[in-house]
């Protein structure tokens, strides 16, 4: 894609808008379907490479506008069935094609919590935007009505018109709820819950609240701004945010409920133990999981070398192995970091890749390789221990497996030698076994994931839990779904005592 | 926020902070540590043991060397400032158990986190035999506190300043050759010295106990930087240790995975002495 500078693509739009806006009959669904999609405006893929900024910038008020006008506000909404959350899409865009950002916003909230931040990194192109109407009568997919992008402009708009306010608050109600963890589903929990005037104590094991949204993805893709003032939203709303508490460690998950009087605990914990490849020489100095180079990154600002006093591993060439966000923010950080060349190793094709569309896109824009129906054999170490290099099996694609994906079959000695310094392994993370160890009586499921039904309660009473803790590595609406939902529950159960 | 109650200097290198932490003080067991972060902005998350605990007054005690740009900003700050970072209790549990004779054997900063194991054996009512090492005399820490635990304590530099010139291997070796011989052996010291001890009591077959002293970040097995090869397999220090088999551990992995951040740490001490010196000047002028 060639870039386009966004002052020109904000231009064209209101141009365009101009034209439209000139003309006295409402809209046919052709003309809507003419309308370009429009394109994002971002940094150059040359300068942001070697800057932590957000990469894409938003749109502006015409493009926002141009694009709601794409939407051809079907009847059956197709869009709503692919949003896990069920956001009224139609109606959002509308608001905004009629210039009503503060409605759009308010029909945006009603069913989602975290517009900012869902509107950068949901996977809208598996979820809303997949079964849109737009995109399907021009038979591709990214010609889609971008949902995401209205939402996020929605939200960014009243951000930055300093209109958002924290929810109310009903009377206390003596009542005091436990949410273990601070990434999204927790977030969601701590507002529903304290919405209905209950106490709420927050409880995260990092020094700082915010889950993956703040250690794992990376700040030139999601803003740690926006994260923070969503943290300080639960605060002014009276939630009690404790950091540097591992439940199962400082305290235990009954301690709170026998000992410390609350009357429900919700565990959001996540999904942030990292999967290994268990191949000779992962354990040389230069191989780091993406969750350690991501968090050294992320959390603990490594980036900013004037300043952050955590060391990163100064790389030169990078070998990053998966194919999932993961694995592109790995990628693009090490970019940032100052590696000269970044090689990401994927067993299968891009079609199967699970990472956004979007970020796929991004990372190679930016420079970062790829090197498909690939994987590590081993790793190969110097005479100190460290990286000198990664040995690869090529792959081919055969049968679909469980999942539906073909199965990438190794051709056999197909071996070949990349000469790099770091490996960093990003093939996936699993729910940390901490809660379920110290937790007796908790029913776990295959893959070390807790068993809830269809509120979010598990296996002991006045005990919910959701999110990457339940689902495995997911999404971050999917979280905030599950969040939802067990919070009703939870209000439900005080209620009725 | 955790106040620093009590500050003392026990070496040239080493201090010793009482601090706030009372649900930590009321949970943790011998051989648990905590990280600590000085700075939540920008400041580097460090995991120190436990060294003791008052779960009456809610404080715990931390004993550190200071050897790079973490524990030295650690050791600026003064009696009553506040360490904004304490995350705990974490890793295993030292298992402790009554199984007879048992020796401790402490080299440098490794006797902070040897004493409450220490204190712990004793109470289960084993025999308790003390081996400490320091490169030299003025490093010695918690000397008498060791000595009034043990039923037999050796004390050694390597350079004779103080007690027997030796390794702490010497005087270990012919206690392993005694008999009875000892039923079990922990060592905490730098990685070098567990190695010695594991390869001095393997022909022995005495079971020994290293607490391994890896990087890390989080503490509580998120990412993994703290791995060390265990009898041939992965394992993570912060939740699956720090204590381990001295006789099963790959002790050249770990010591090669400690050197990570060399450059970049030797970089970051110089400018933490930098800073420090300046903040001392601005006080002064
Ligand atoms: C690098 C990366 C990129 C991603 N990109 C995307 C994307 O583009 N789009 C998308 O939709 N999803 C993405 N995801 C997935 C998404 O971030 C997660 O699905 C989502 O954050 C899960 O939310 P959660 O609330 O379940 O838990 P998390 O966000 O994982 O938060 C759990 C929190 O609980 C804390 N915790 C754990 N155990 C304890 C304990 N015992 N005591 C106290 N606290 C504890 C953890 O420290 C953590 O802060 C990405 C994930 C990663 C790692
Ligand atoms: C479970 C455990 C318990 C420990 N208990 C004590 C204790 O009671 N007293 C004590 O003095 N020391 C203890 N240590 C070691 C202590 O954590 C390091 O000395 C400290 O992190 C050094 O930080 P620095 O910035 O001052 O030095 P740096 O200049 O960063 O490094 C100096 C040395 O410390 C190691 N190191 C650096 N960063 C870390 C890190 N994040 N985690 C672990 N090691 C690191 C380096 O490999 C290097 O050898 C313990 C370590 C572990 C893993
Ligand atoms: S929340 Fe996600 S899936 Fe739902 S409409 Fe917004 S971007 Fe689409
Ligand atoms: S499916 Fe597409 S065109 Fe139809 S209402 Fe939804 S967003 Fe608009
Ligand atoms: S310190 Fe991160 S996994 Fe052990």
């Amino acid at each position: 894609m060639t870039y386009s500078n966004p002052e020109s693509l904000e231009r064209i739009a209101r141009e365009h808008l101009a034209e439209l806006e000139s003309r006295t009959e409402p809209l046919k669904p052709k003309e809507r379907l003419r309308i370009p999609p429009q394109v994002m405006p971002e940094q150059p893929p040359e300068e942001r490479r070697h800057n932590i900024r957000e990469v894409a910038l938003g749109y502006g008020p015409a493009q926002a506008r141009l694009e709601a006008l794409r939407c051809l506000q079907c009847k059956n909404a197709p869009c709503v069935e692919g949003c896990p959350v069920r956001i009224d899409i139609p109606s959002f865009i509308r608001a905004i094609a009629e210039n009503r950002p503060e409605e759009a916003i308010a029909i945006i909230k009603r069913n989602s919590i975290l517009p900012a931040i869902c509107g950068r990194v949901c996977p809208q192109e598996t979820q809303c935007q997949a079964p849109c109407t737009v995109g399907k009568s021009l038979k591709n997919i990214a010609a889609a009505v971008s949902i995401g992008r209205l939402e996020r402009y929605a939200a960014d708009w009243e951000r930055e018109m300093g209109r958002a306010k924290p929810p109310e608050v009903k009377p206390e109600t003596g009542r005091k709820v436990a949410v273990i963890g601070s990434g999204p589903a927790s977030i969601t929990v701590a507002a529903d819950v304290r919405r209905e005037g209950h106490a709420v104590t927050m409880f995260e094991a990092f020094h700082k609240p915010g889950g993956v949204l703040l250690y794992g993805i990376p700040e030139f893709r999601l803003p740690k701004r926006i994260v923070e003032e969503e943290i300080e939203t639960l605060r002014k709303m009276g939630v009690e945010i404790r950091t540097n508490f591992v439940v199962g460690r400082t305290r235990t998950l009954n301690d709170l409920l026998e000992k410390d009087g609350y009357d429900a605990v919700f565990i959001g914990a996540g999904a942030g133990l990292p999967k290994f490849m268990n191949i000779e020489g992962e354990n040389l100095v230069g191989v780091f999981s993406a969750n350690e180079y991501l968090t050294r990154a992320n959390l603990m600002r490594a980036y900013d070398r004037e300043r952050a006093r955590t060391p990163i591993y100064p790389s030169r060439k990078v070998a990053v192995l998966g194919g999932g966000n993961v694995a592109m923010d790995a990628a693009r950080m090490a970019l940032r970091i100052g590696a000269a060349e970044v090689h990401l190793i994927y067993r299968r094709t891009e079609a199967e890749m699970p990472a956004r569309v979007e970020e796929v896109a991004h990372a190679k824009e930016e420079g970062v390789q790829f090197h498909l129906l690939q994987n590590a054999k081993r790793i190969l170490g110097d005479e100190y221990g460290r990286v000198r290099g990664i040995e690869l099996l090529r792959y081919e694609l055969g049968e679909p497996d469980d999942s539906g994906r073909r199965r990438p079959v190794v051709i056999p000695e197909s071996e070949l030698v990349m000469e790099v310094d770091t490996v960093i392994v990003a093939i996936g993370n699993e729910p940390n076994p901490l809660i379920r160890q110290t937790t007796p009586g908790l029913q776990i499921a295959r893959g070390g994931t807790l068993v809830v039904d269809e509120d979010g309660r598990t296996s002991i009473p006045r005990v919910f839990a959701g999110g990457d803790i339940v689902l495995g590595a997911a999404t971050v609406i999917l979280a905030m779904g599950e969040g939802r939902r067990a919070a009703a529950a939870i209000n439900a159960m005080l209620a009725e005592k | 926020m955790h106040r620093i109650v009590e500050k003392k200097v026990l070496s040239d290198e080493v201090f010793l902070y009482r601090i706030e932490a009372p649900l930590i003080a009321e949970s943790r067991k011998p051989g648990q540590f905590v990280i600590v972060q000085t700075d939540t902005e920008y400041g580097e998350r460090i995991p120190l043991t436990i060294a003791d605990a008052d779960p009456v007054a809610g404080t715990i005690t931390l004993i550190f060397q200071v050897v790079g740009d973490a524990t030295h900003r650690l050791a600026a700050l003064p009696e009553g400032g506040v360490i904004e970072n304490v995350l705990g209790p974490l890793g295993r549990p030292t298992h402790i158990e009554h199984v007879g004779m048992v020796v401790c054997v402490g080299g440098g900063i490794g006797v902070a986190p040897l004493h409450p194991i220490a204190q712990a054996m004793k109470r289960a009512g084993n025999r308790l035999i003390v081996i400490l090492g320091a490169r030299t005399e003025k490093l010695i820490i918690l000397e008498s506190e060791m000595r009034a635990l043990s039923d037999e304590f050796i004390l050694c530099t390597d350079d004779g300043s103080r007690g027997r010139k030796a390794l702490v291997t010497e005087p270990l070796r012919e206690v392993c050759a005694r008999t009875p011989k000892p039923d079990q052996v922990v060592a905490i010291g730098p990685p070098i010295m567990m190695k010695a001890v594991s390869e001095t009591t393997r022909p022995f077959a005495i079971p020994t106990i290293v607490s391994l002293n890896s990087i890390m970040v989080d503490g509580t097995g998120m990412c993994g930087g703290c791995r060390v090869t265990v009898g041939g397999q992965t394992r993570f220090v912060c939740v699956d240790g720090p204590e381990f088999d001295g006789h099963e551990v790959d002790f050249t992995n770990l010591m090669q995975r400690l050197r990570t951040y060399k450059p970049f740490e030797d970089q970051a001490h110089e400018r933490c002495h930098l800073e420090l010196q300046i903040q001392e000047l601005k006080k002064h002028a």
